[in-house]
Parts: C-alpha cells; sequence; structure tokens
C-alpha cells in the first residue's frame, strides 16, 4: 500500500525565554501508522506536539497537513485540520456524561438531542472496540473509561491525526492491552497516530516508527522492527558528558533511613508505589532516578508523612550514639527510664545509674553534658504525622515539587516564609521574628537570591530565586534527612552548582541526602548510590560512580512484556 | 373563598418574589459566580420599573404598553447592576463576595433614594391594576395572582428547560463546573458569564419590581425588599440550582411567611401575642435548617458548581 503523508513538521525551533525546547525538528506521520515518540523528560515532546494541536505557537518552522501548509493558532484551527490531542490531564466535566462531554462545544447545526449523541457515541465506540456507556457519568469512571471518553471526544470532531500523550502512564496493564488494540484498530481504518511515552516495550508492541528526541532535538526516526531496546535507549540518553561536580567518599556512611515494603495507592485507587525498598545512609547522597510521574514525589510524601501508607515499614534512626542526653529535652520520669534500661553511659563506657539520686542532681548531672547515649534512637515513622514527626525531633526537610504550591507561600516575605518552620519557637503565643530575619538574611546572601527586602512576597522573586530560598530554609533547619525534589528544575547553571555544593555541604555534614533529579548526568556525578524506580517500582538500586547512563535509561524504561488479558 | 386556598394563593403569590430571585441567582451560579449583589440587584429592578411608572403612570397610554414599559425598565436597571457586576468579577477578576456585597449596599441605598423621590400616586395607585390583570379588583389574595406573578412561573420552568435541555445550558452548566475543560473545547468562557450573569440579574430585579408594584402594592414595600434578596439566595441551595424547584420551595417560604398573619383566621386556633413573634421568626428558623441539611447531603448532582466563587484566568495553571 502507497503511504499517504498526514502530517509533516519542518523545521521547528519553540524558545521559552533562553531555553530552546525544540530546535529545528523535523517530523513526518503517515496515515495508517503509529509513530512513537521517545525521549527523557524534558527532551520536548511534549511540546513539540503541543504546536501541532495548537497550544503554543512555534518560533521557526512548517507545518503540512495532507501536503498543504498550514498555521495552527489554536486548538479549534487544530481541530479543523482533524488534529486532536488527548493530553495526560483530562478535560472533562465531572457533573457531566460520557455524551455530555464529548458534545461539548461542538457546532453543529440542528436541535440539541441528547439520544441522537448517545447513539452516535455508541456507533464510534462500536466501530474501533471501546467498552464505554454514553450515559455514563465522569465522576463515576475509571481512568481508562475517562481517557476513553477522551479519545472519542477527539474522534467524535472527526480528527484523523490522533496524538496521545503518555496514554498508558495511568492504565493498567489489561487496559492499556485493550488500549493498542484500540489504537492498531483506528490505524487500519487509516488514522494517523502518534503516541508519546517513554516505555521502551509499548514502543516495540504498538509502533511501526520510532521518533527519538533528545534535549529538543531530533536524533532519529528509525522502523521499529529494524531496532531494540537497547540501541532505542543509546539514542536516547546520548553519551556521559562530565559535569565537574565534586563528589567526595562517603565517611563512616550509617543506616539513616530504612524504608522497607512501602505500599501507596493514591484517591483513584491506583497503585502508586508497589513494595518499594531501600536504606538511605546518613553522610551519602542517595539520588533517585526515574521518568516524571513514576512514584517520586509519593514516595517522599510518604516518608514526611504526607500520605497515608497501605502498607510497609519507614524506620529511622535518629544519631544520638555518643551525643549528650541534655541535647534532647526530655522529660526526668523519661531520663529515668531510659537510664534504668541502660540507654547511657557517662564518656567513659561506664553505664550510667540514677538510682537513690534526687532530681535535682539528676537534673545538673545531665545538663553537665556527662551523659550521653549508647545508641542510637530507633523511630518509627509510619502512620505518624508531619507535625508529630517535627515533635519528636525527625527533621525531615522537603524540598516539594511544586515550590510555591507545597514549600513557600507566594504572598509572603521570604522571612514571613522563614517563620512556616520555626512559628513555634519563641515565647508563648507571640512569634520571634529576630531569628527568622537573620536566617532570611543570611539564605540571601549565601546563595545570592536577588531579592529586594525579606518582606517581598516570594511570588515576585524569579523561580529560580523562590527556589534558592526554598532550599535554603530547608537546609537553615539542620536537617538529618534532606530530602530534595528536583531542587534545580529552572535554575541557571552557577545556581544550579550552588545547590549541588549545599547538598554535599550536607552530606559531608552527616545527612542523608535524598535527591531527586531528572538529569542523568548530575545524577551519575553528584550522587553516590542511585535507585531507579519505575510506575512506583524499584528497578534497581546502582552504584553512582560505575553506573552508566544506558543503564540507568533501560532501569528507567523497561517493564514487564505486556501480557495478553485474561492470560 | 375557603381560608386555607386563601392561604395557598397567597403563598404561592408571595412566593413569586423568590423565584424570580433565585432563578436568576442560579443562572448567575451555574456559570460559577456566586452574586450576593442578587438584594441589591432586586432593590433597583423594583426602582427602575417605579420610576418608569412615575413617568407614564398617568400619561394616558395603553395598559399593555404601561405593562410592558415599566418590566423593560426594571430589567434595564437590574441589567445594568449585572453588568456592572460581571464586569468586575469577570473582566476584572475582582473577588465575587466582596463585589456583590458592595452592589447590594449601593442598591440597596440608591433604591431608597429614588424611591423617597416617587409619588405613590402615580406610579402605584393606577398601575397596579394593570399588573393585576386578570384578578385586579378582587378582594381576596388572588388579586396578587397578575402579569408578574405567571411571567415568574413561566421563567422558572423554562430556565429549567434551557440548563438541562439545551446546548446552551449544557455550555453553561460546563462554564461554571470547569471553565479551562470549557475554554478547551473552544466555548467563550467570559461571554457565557456576562450572559448569564446580566440575564439572571434581569430576571431577580423583575422580582423586586413584583413585590413592589403588584405583591405589596404599598408606598413601604420597598423597605422590606432587602431581606427577600436574601432569602433567595438561600433558597437556591434548597432549590438544589434548579430552577423549576423554585416554584417550591418560594411556596413553602411564602407559606411560613404568611403563617404569622393568617393562623389567627384559622377558626379554633388562638395565638396569643407573645406566640406573633415567634412565628414570624419561623421562615428563618426554616431557612438556616434547609441550610444545615443541604449541605450535608452529598449527591454530586446536587452540590454547587465545581468552580463556584472562583475567577477564571487560561493562563493561570
Amino acid at each position: 500500500m502507497e503511504k499517504q503523508l498526514a502530517l509533516q513538521m519542518k523545521g521547528i525551533t519553540k524558545r521559552f525565554g533562553g531555553i530552546v525546547a525544540n530546535n529545528q525538528v523535523d517530523l513526518d506521520v503517515y496515515r495508517g501508522e503509529i509513530l512513537a515518540i521517545l525521549g527523557e523528560n524534558g527532551c520536548g515532546k511534549t511540546t513539540l506536539m503541543n504546536m501541532i494541536s495548537g497550544i503554543y505557537f512555534p518560533d521557526e518552522g512548517k507545518i503540512f497537513v495532507d501536503g498543504q501548509e498550514v498555521v495552527i493558532r489554536s486548538p479549534k484551527d487544530a481541530f479543523a485540520h482533524g488534529i486532536g490531542m488527548i493530553h495526560q490531564h483530562f478535560k472533562l466535566v465531572d457533573l457531566f456524561t460520557a455524551a455530555e462531554n464529548i458534545v461539548l462545544g461542538v457546532k453543529e447545526e440542528g436541535r440539541y438531542d441528547l439520544k441522537d449523541v448517545n447513539a452516535r457515541v455508541t456507533e464510534i465506540a462500536e466501530k474501533y472496540g471501546f467498552h464505554i456507556d454514553p450515559k455514563k457519568k465522569i465522576y463515576d469512571m475509571s481512568v481508562s473509561e475517562k481517557q476513553t471518553v477522551e479519545i472519542i471526544k477527539v474522534l467524535y470532531r472527526g480528527a484523523d491525526i490522533l496524538i496521545l500523550d503518555e496514554p498508558t502512564a495511568v492504565l493498567t496493564p489489561q487496559e492499556i492491552v485493550r488500549l493498542f488494540d484500540v489504537l492498531r484498530r483506528m490505524k487500519e481504518d487509516g488514522k494517523a497516530i502518534i503516541i508519546i511515552t517513554h516505555k521502551l516495550n509499548e514502543v516495540m508492541e504498538v509502533s511501526d516508527r520510532v521518533a527519538i528526541l533528545r534535549r529538543g532535538e531530533h536524533i532519529a526516526t528509525v522502523e521499529t522492527k529494524d531496532t531494540n531496546e537497547a540501541q532505542l535507549t543509546e539514542m536516547m540518553v546520548g553519551k556521559k558528558v562530565d559535569l565537574n561536580i565534586d563528589r567526595y567518599d562517603p565517611e563512616n556512611a550509617v543506616p539513616r533511613l530504612i524504608v522497607k515494603d512501602l505500599n501507596l495507592y493514591d484517591q483513584e485507587g491506583i497503585h502508586v508505589l508497589k513494595d518499594i525498598s531501600f536504606t538511605a545512609n546518613g553522610g551519602e547522597i542517595l539520588g533517585i532516578a526515574g521518568i516524571a510521574g513514576s512514584g517520586q514525589r509519593e514516595l517522599l510524601e510518604s516518608i514526611s508523612g504526607l500520605q497515608p501508607l497501605r502498607s510497609g515499614e519507614i524506620t529511622f534512626y535518629n544519631p544520638k550514639k555518643n551525643k549528650p542526653v541534655s541535647f534532647y529535652h526530655k522529660t526526668m520520669k523519661r531520663v529515668r527510664e531510659l537510664a534504668a534500661q541502660g540507654a547511657f553511659h557517662d564518656g567513659q563506657g561506664k553505664p550510667v545509674s540514677f538510682d537513690g539520686m534526687s532530681n535535682k542532681a539528676v537534673w545538673k548531672w545531665v545538663q553537665s553534658q556527662g551523659v550521653l547515649f549508647n545508641e542510637d534512637e530507633v523511630v518509627n515513622l509510619r502512620d505518624k504525622n508531619p507535625m508529630q514527626i517535627r515533635a519528636l525531633g525527625i527533621h525531615l526537610s522537603f524540598v516539594p515539587e511544586d515550590r510555591l504550591g507545597m514549600g513557600l507561600v507566594g504572598s509572603m516575605g521570604i522571612r514571613d516564609n522563614m517563620m512556616l518552620r520555626s512559628y513555634r519557637k519563641g515565647p508563648a503565643g507571640f512569634l520571634d521574628r529576630k531569628k527568622p530575619q537573620a536566617t532570611a538574611e543570611k539564605i540571601i546572601q549565601a546563595l545570592e537570591v536577588s531579592a529586594p527586602n525579606t518582606n517581598t512576597p516570594v511570588s515576585r522573586l524569579s523561580g529560580g530565586n523562590v527556589q534558592k530560598v526554598l532550599v535554603g530554609r530547608e537546609i537553615a533547619y539542620v536537617p538529618k534527612v534532606l530530602m530534595a525534589a528536583y531542587p534545580v528544575r529552572g535554575l541557571d547553571i552557577n545556581s544550579s552548582y550552588t545547590i549541588y555544593n549545599l547538598l554535599n555541604a550536607q552530606k559531608e555534614r552527616g545527612v542523608a541526602v535524598i535527591f531527586v533529579g531528572e538529569d542523568l548526568d548530575v545524577l551519575l556525578a553528584l550522587c553516590d548510590r542511585i535507585m531507579v524506580i519505575n510506575s512506583g517500582t524499584v528497578t534497581g538500586i546502582v552504584d553512582a560512580r560505575t553506573a552508566t547512563k544506558e543503564q540507568l535509561g533501560l532501569l528507567m524504561t523497561k517493564t514487564e512484556p505486556l501480557r495478553k488479558e485474561g492470560a | 373563598m375557603n381560608i386555607w386556598l386563601n392561604f395557598l394563593i397567597d403563598s404561592l403569590a408571595f412566593g413569586a418574589t423568590f423565584i424570580y430571585g433565585s432563578t436568576g441567582e442560579i443562572l448567575t451560579e451555574k456559570a460559577g459566580h456566586l452574586n450576593l449583589g442578587i438584594p441589591g440587584i432586586m432593590c433597583m429592578g423594583g426602582a427602575g420599573g417605579c420610576l418608569m411608572l412615575n413617568l407614564i403612570g398617568k400619561s394616558g397610554l395603553p395598559p399593555v404598553l404601561i405593562v410592558v414599559l415599566g418590566i423593560l425598565s426594571a430589567l434595564v436597571f437590574s441589567m445594568l447592576m449585572g453588568l456592572i457586576y460581571s464586569f468586575l468579577t469577570v473582566t476584572l477578576r475582582a473577588n465575587q463576595n466582596v463585589t456583590g456585597l458592595a452592589l447590594t449596599t449601593f442598591g440597596v441605598g440608591l433604591m431608597k433614594v429614588i424611591m423617597s423621590k416617587l409619588t405613590a400616586t402615580v406610579y402605584l395607585v393606577g398601575p397596579k391594576q394593570y399588573y393585576r390583570w386578570p384578578f385586579a379588583g378582587r378582594q381576596d389574595s388572588l388579586q396578587c395572582l397578575g402579569v408578574l406573578f405567571f411571567l415568574a412561573i413561566i421563567i422558572a420552568i423554562a430556565a429549567g428547560w434551557v440548563l438541562f435541555r439545551t446546548k446552551v445550558g449544557l455550555h453553561l452548566r460546563a462554564v461554571g463546573e470547569n471553565p479551562a475543560t470549557a475554554d478547551a473545547v473552544g466555548i467563550n468562557v467570559n461571554r457565557y458569564k456576562y450572559l448569564a450573569t446580566c440575564v439572571g440579574s434581569g430576571i431577580a430585579g423583575l422580582g423586586g419590581f413584583y413585590y413592589i408594584i403588584d405583591y405589596m402594592a404599598s408606598q413601604e414595600a420597598y423597605l422590606s425588599l432587602e431581606a427577600f434578596g436574601w432569602l433567595s439566595i438561600a433558597l437556591v441551595i434548597f432549590a438544589l440550582w434548579r430552577p423549576p424547584v423554585t416554584i417550591i420551595g418560594s411556596t413553602v417560604f411564602g407559606f411560613l411567611f404568611s403563617c404569622s398573619s393568617f393562623i389567627t383566621i384559622i377558626p379554633g386556633v388562638t395565638v396569643t401575642m407573645a406566640m406573633k413573634p415567634v412565628l414570624k421568626m419561623l421562615p428563618y428558623v426554616v431557612t438556616v435548617l434547609v441550610l444545615i441539611i443541604s449541605s450535608i447531603r452529598n449527591k454530586r448532582e446536587n452540590q454547587p458548581p465545581s468552580s463556584l466563587g472562583l475567577s477564571y484566568f487560561r493562563e493561570d495553571r
């Protein structure tokens, strides 16, 4: 059969500020084929597709549909050319039925008759083998059903070039098999299908050709049948870049945080974290690599007590060995209890006993720093809320991915944001403003934050500066475990290095650093060990000094081969 | 006429004020805007209608024209208020609650100024007979079932039909539920918001006009109007955002309001003077109860529109 060109992109370039998201990308899509677009996070896959579907407008380059040059300025224009995109985040009205959502915004002559719409939806569904009840409300639907609605919505509008942005990310293996059947049927029907993914097995399974993007550039387009997973990975991650980040060998690395068989389900009942087990050592940076949305965020949130776990254990070893007891404020009763259990020694290794001593004498001894702990304190973090975790003296400092959403209050100044961590201190009922003020000034100076003063709302600072404030604050409160998710996202090179140095300094202090990153080169250069998670499962923990990018890339993208339904 | 029937008709007639107010508010809320300016808008609608009647009340124009012109003037005044509200909250994305409250304060005050300048013998005495067609001149409560009463019923049913049976209604509900989705499928979100707010305000304004010119038909009627504006907003929740249901809700509220005066006429029931204020409390107690009960229902269809009270800006993410 003669292949007919459906969509052609020539020399597409898109810049956001100084960052080039797509550089001179050429891409062809034919009717009756499935083209997979493969690439790491931030390689410009979604940006490229958004330009076809009218969300962004390219800075340079031309788009041809059926050989005709077209200008796509809005999603409406895209629909007019028969291009429909199914986004990762569904755009559906929860309260409406499937049919109502599908017909929403469609300009048609004639009376609005929901029965007629229902019939047509059913017709489309039958043609391609979807299972859907047009009268079902969206809020009653599973993720896969919602996705079906999105696909039918696009088909109902007459699209024959379909773009699916990571359609399998939220589906179960059985649902993926069913989706692929539908895609194949649409392909036979002569539609051109573009599927964005980073799961290699899916690429091999469903696509006819694969286009690989890396750092905004089109590396190659190959026939799926002529390639293999190893070759694709190599093209996807590229050669290793030397980054010149200092890395010291970890000294006296001791287990600080032990996570065992962690299982987490999200609100929609999706199994987000599956049997996660790992150990984070003090004085070591543990990197977490993985495709965005593989469960990194949920993992960090679980550890800091923000997610209700289904099962698993999180054990924290509070470093107290050979530290004076007075360092931790305890009630006299508790101190006596611990002494009776033989938890203390007097600095010379002799066990401490308070038998027969008055409270005053005990207090004096403890305050003189002569009483030391024998062992680290073992704390079970499971089912403790963030406040309790803090009250226990466990400093889990968390740099969330969503800086302004979870980490800082946008309308407050730097000083007041510092106070979010310290407002419980100070005289009862009153706020201590002096210390936060000092911390704020220290951060501004040390991290070179450009802010007019400590009262400027942080939402007015640039993204990089906001990030520095957030990381700076978390470090300022002397953590024992520092978890940082994408702390350098959106930062320029210099600021990034400042952050790397900060993390390294924490590592030297004996802090267990958990660093969630997206740039494999950075992970390899900065971390001591790297844990790879893939769809909520740990696929490997490797030594960063010997691992290669290809190895990581394979771990990140490889999944179990798809099984047929019912098998 | 039977006391009970009389009672029922009076409740219905009184309820029409609420039907207008709630239907207007429902349309606005369905577009995602909580319009707390409704009391002020109802007042302005009443003032606008009366102002027109004050001009043409004794001009000798045919009654039909007087009726239509009065209604049009009420519509224009209240829709102008709606336009101010939508400009502030849709285009400038001001806080909806603050804007609404300011509008109420403004509308109530301005109405009092206007109404104090009008002559009741001109705007009220003559025209009220035209508005009370076809039952004008009767001495029982049937007299209040005039043109505007029937218009209220028609509007409530029509609004329900438009919202749930037409494409315009589908789009409007989508805008109130999830404006980003509506925008993505090419619905002009701001246009729908403006349209719903202005039409809703117009409808609410008619309620104020009806209350002054037909139901109360007295010179002091305007002084008690604001309270009924607030009740109309509460009734929206009672009606589960369905305009036809407001007819039932409004009648219940009307019934409770008339209770204190009607109960004394019922043979065999004696009400002491001390009991009267308690009876007058009834509608407000029921309002509170309704708010509590409706807040603990959890069926998705009976919840307020998801993006109620939130401004929509496409580039917000």
